[in-house]
């Protein structure tokens, strides 16, 4: 067996190696508090200066703009908790997507349980919803509307730059969330363009470390803190700043240089993968021709999710069945995207990252069709 | 679809037979805000200047919002060029401006009509584009007075650009075009507003900041660095001199009586800048005041300090209340940077009463009590410089 083959990318990334190198800089040279004011600390504090810039010209966003979070769901978390509790006085009613990730579905669950209404836009077979849906939701009571940019599951992306329009028409004073944690790096993101007042980006999914995201918020936009502490990140996300990490972060974004040249040459690699995939008997798409191209879903009919995952693992080739975040239930995309149950039941994601080959995807194609072969005997 | 960005420019129109060289400065500065976006050409015709790109994925974003903040702009927009062609302006226009249209309720069509060849007239155009679009977007209404959107249609030599509405720009006149001058900046909110000021009116802007280490940080000079990157977003790029003042400063306090401690300190300050500011070539001096505001500027302070110096002293904020001030800093993007609570060397040693009507004569007298020149020279000599855009 050649190397591993890696394309669980939606579920987390490698390490890059600009970002191991920055993380081991930090720890062994610039560990000081970036609140001090000695040297030591001025030169802390010019890493996370220097991060933030990065991080905010990746988006087209300023740097005061950028805060710095442990990872997409505490993001989503201060996002939607700190706008609910700001803006509860104007209105109770909140709008999502009937797909969206744990960290916001849950989010919304707890909301209501404190007397929020929370409204489900309904999504299409493609897995994105109807921006007529969300203009026929929107009014003067509704005070948030959270939706992601690209489903993680399928791989579908949402009309988020049209929300901030809909939101203009209809007068409404919500601030509109965007959970980007799966369109960051991968497609070009303009905060202005795309019309957000909050968005959630994560460092793992592009190559950084773990316990490093970032949150997104508009100049001009207040949101109150579910944390309390030392007042860090402008009080939004007290705790003293976890350097190693949010700079490995940074490091990985700046290695993404070409994003639409990425896209294009993905496209094109999804393209040829799903093309000769679907010539094998028993596979179906389930990922909608627009999707990112870095997110393929696909069902091999009759084949579990689970005995497939098992059986290209063994040979390390490694995909994923529904998210890696929600182990074990029946994926609520997939059941919302209309989706038969031996169509979910069967679902297997393939995430790419700018790194997978052409060569890699024509391995997994032939794997699948030795499992077709051999698992149906068994 | 091919975009570009159309400039008017401002007072620009008005400087008759010097048009051209202030264009032509207006273009230099433009070319060097836009160098590191991508590759922009520029071309001046009939008081518009356009912006254009050869390269398809040009990041117009950018280089829009880095137009916003060019002096000498009076007003911007985006446009789609296309054909003279009626039927391709109308689907152009509809194509280019769908997302606004797709939600606005009123709209009017303008059209302009430079080239007298183009057959159709300029009314007829604004009907022909009207009417498509009233039966492309359902949710439209004709309003001539007071539309959300103003379609406009500008049938130009060899392109017709169609926009959606026009961007208000910096105004003012092209940096360099009124010469050069140094800013005295000192971290506090006055003195970037001073000096975006007087970027606005032409001026090419140097920095002097005076530090005084130990007491004051290091992290109380990067604030004045971040300050000055405010004011280079719309002046360019700023040389920026930082001047130690620890030893002046400790003199006046060991030599000088207390209450002149600040009068007498500002007068030093300028005559060091002075000498900095001739070495460069600039010919006058820009400070952050505003009469009354605070001892040192008062009307019988500031008449001692502009005796320091042989050079036109500018003070733009000198009739302006703080709320004034403050307003702009907050346009410009430097006020949350400067009131982040860092110690500067104005404030150190401060008296407890200073003088507020000295006379220059007792000032003169107190400050030749030390002689300063060899301190002042060796301040210029120490001065370290960085280039900030």
């Amino acid at each position: 067996m050649a190397l591993a083959i890696y394309l669980d990318n939606s579920a987390t990334t490698p390490l890059c190696e600009s970002a191991k190198k920055k993380i081991a800089y930090m720890l062994d040279e610039c560990w000081a508090n970036p609140s001090s004011i000695h040297h030591l600390g001025v030169i802390a504090k010019d890493e996370l200066d220097k991060a933030r810039k990065i991080i905010a010209e990746k988006i087209s966003a300023r740097e005061d703009e950028i805060f710095f979070t442990s990872g997409g769901t505490e993001s989503n978390n201060i996002a939607i908790f700190g706008a609910a509790e700001k803006l509860s006085r104007r209105g109770k009613k909140i709008i999502t997507s009937s797909s969206e990730h744990p960290s916001v579905e849950n989010a919304m669950k707890a909301l209501e349980n404190k007397g929020f209404e929370v409204i489900r836009l309904p999504v299409g077979e493609n897995g994105s919803i109807n921006i007529q849906d969300l203009i026929a939701q929107i009014d003067e009571k509704t005070i948030l509307i959270s939706v992601m940019l690209v489903n993680n599951e399928l791989g579908s992306i949402n009309p988020v730059e049209l929300i901030k329009k809909a939101v203009m028409m209809k007068k409404s004073p919500a601030l509109i969330h965007c959970d980007a944690v799966q369109g960051f790096g991968k497609l070009p993101i303009k905060v202005q363009k795309l019309g957000v007042d909050l968005m959630s980006i994560s460092s793992h999914k592009i190559h950084g470390p773990k316990g490093a995201g970032a949150l997104f918020v508009r100049k001009g936009v207040q949101i109150n803190s579910p944390v309390y502490g030392g007042g860090q990140e402008k009080g939004l996300r007290s705790g003293t700043e976890a350097m190693p990490a949010i700079c490995g972060f940074a490091a990985a974004a700046e290695e993404i240089t070409e994003i639409e040249k990425n896209l294009e040459r993905t496209t094109w690699l999804r393209n040829e993968f799903v093309e000769n995939l679907q010539k094998i008997d028993g596979v179906v798409i389930n990922s909608g021709k627009e999707a990112l191209p870095y997110i393929v879903n696909f069902s091999v009919l009759g084949i579990p999710s689970q005995p497939m995952i098992n059986y290209l693992s063994e040979r390390e080739i490694y995909v994923s069945g529904g998210s890696a975040c929600a182990k074990g239930h029946r994926s609520t995309t997939l059941l919302n995207a209309g989706l038969s149950n031996e169509r979910i039941d069967s679902a297997i994601r393939v995430s790419l990252s700018r790194f997978n080959t052409k060569e890699e995807l024509d391995i997994l194609r032939e794997n699948i069709c030795c499992a077709l072969k051999n698992l149906r005997k068994v | 679809m091919k975009e570009i960005i159309l400039i008017k420019n401002g007072e620009l129109a008005l400087k008759g037979l010097n048009r051209r060289t202030f264009e032509d400065m207006m273009i230099k500065n433009m070319r060097r805000r836009f160098e590191h976006i991508g590759k922009f050409t520029f071309k001046a015709s009939q008081s518009t200047i356009m912006v254009e790109s050869e390269d398809e994925n040009a990041d117009f974003d950018t280089a829009f919002e880095a137009a916003k903040k060019v002096f000498g702009i009076a007003g911007l927009s985006r446009a789609a060029a296309t054909e003279k062609d009626i039927e391709k302006i109308k689907e152009v226009a509809a194509e280019y401006l769908a997302d606004e249209l797709m939600f606005a309720k009123t709209f009017k069509v303008n059209a302009k009509r430079s080239d007298k060849n183009f057959p159709l007239k300029s009314p007829e155009i604004c009907m022909e584009v009207g009417g498509f679009l009233l039966e492309k977007f359902p949710n439209l209404t004709v309003d001539v007075h007071e539309p959300d959107i103003i379609v406009t249609v500008e049938v130009r030599d060899t392109h017709v650009y169609i926009h959606g509405n026009q961007h208000k720009g910096a105004g003012g006149m092209p940096v360099g075009s009124a010469g050069k001058a140094a800013l005295l900046i000192s971290g506090g909110i006055d003195s970037p507003v001073a000096g975006w000021m007087m970027a606005k009116r032409g001026l090419r802007l140097m920095g002097i900041h005076f530090a005084a280490p130990p007491y004051t940080s290091e992290l109380a000079e990067k604030k004045v660095h971040e300050l000055t990157r405010k004011v280079a977003a719309y002046s360019g790029r700023i040389k920026l001199y930082v001047v130690e003042f620890t030893k002046i400063q400790e003199t006046i306090k060991d030599k000088c009586p207390e209450e002149l401690f600040t009068i007498i300190m500002r007068r030093i300050m300028m005559k060091t800048a002075e000498k900095i500011a001739r070495r460069e070539d600039c010919e006058a001096l820009i400070t952050g005041e505003s009469l009354g505001q605070v001892a040192s500027q008062t009307m019988k302070a500031l008449a001692c300090t502009d005796r320091a110096v042989d050079m036109p002293v500018f003070r733009p904020c000198i009739g302006m209340d703080k709320g004034e001030i403050v307003k702009i800093s907050r346009e410009i993007d430097s006020f949350e940077t400067s009131i982040l609570p860092y110690e500067d060397c104005c404030t150190v040693f401060t008296p407890k009463h200073p003088k507020t009507r000295p006379s220059v004569e007792e000032v003169e007298k107190a400050e030749s009590a030390v002689d300063f020149t060899e301190m002042i020279e060796e301040a210029v000599r120490s001065a370290r410089f960085i280039l900030i855009d």
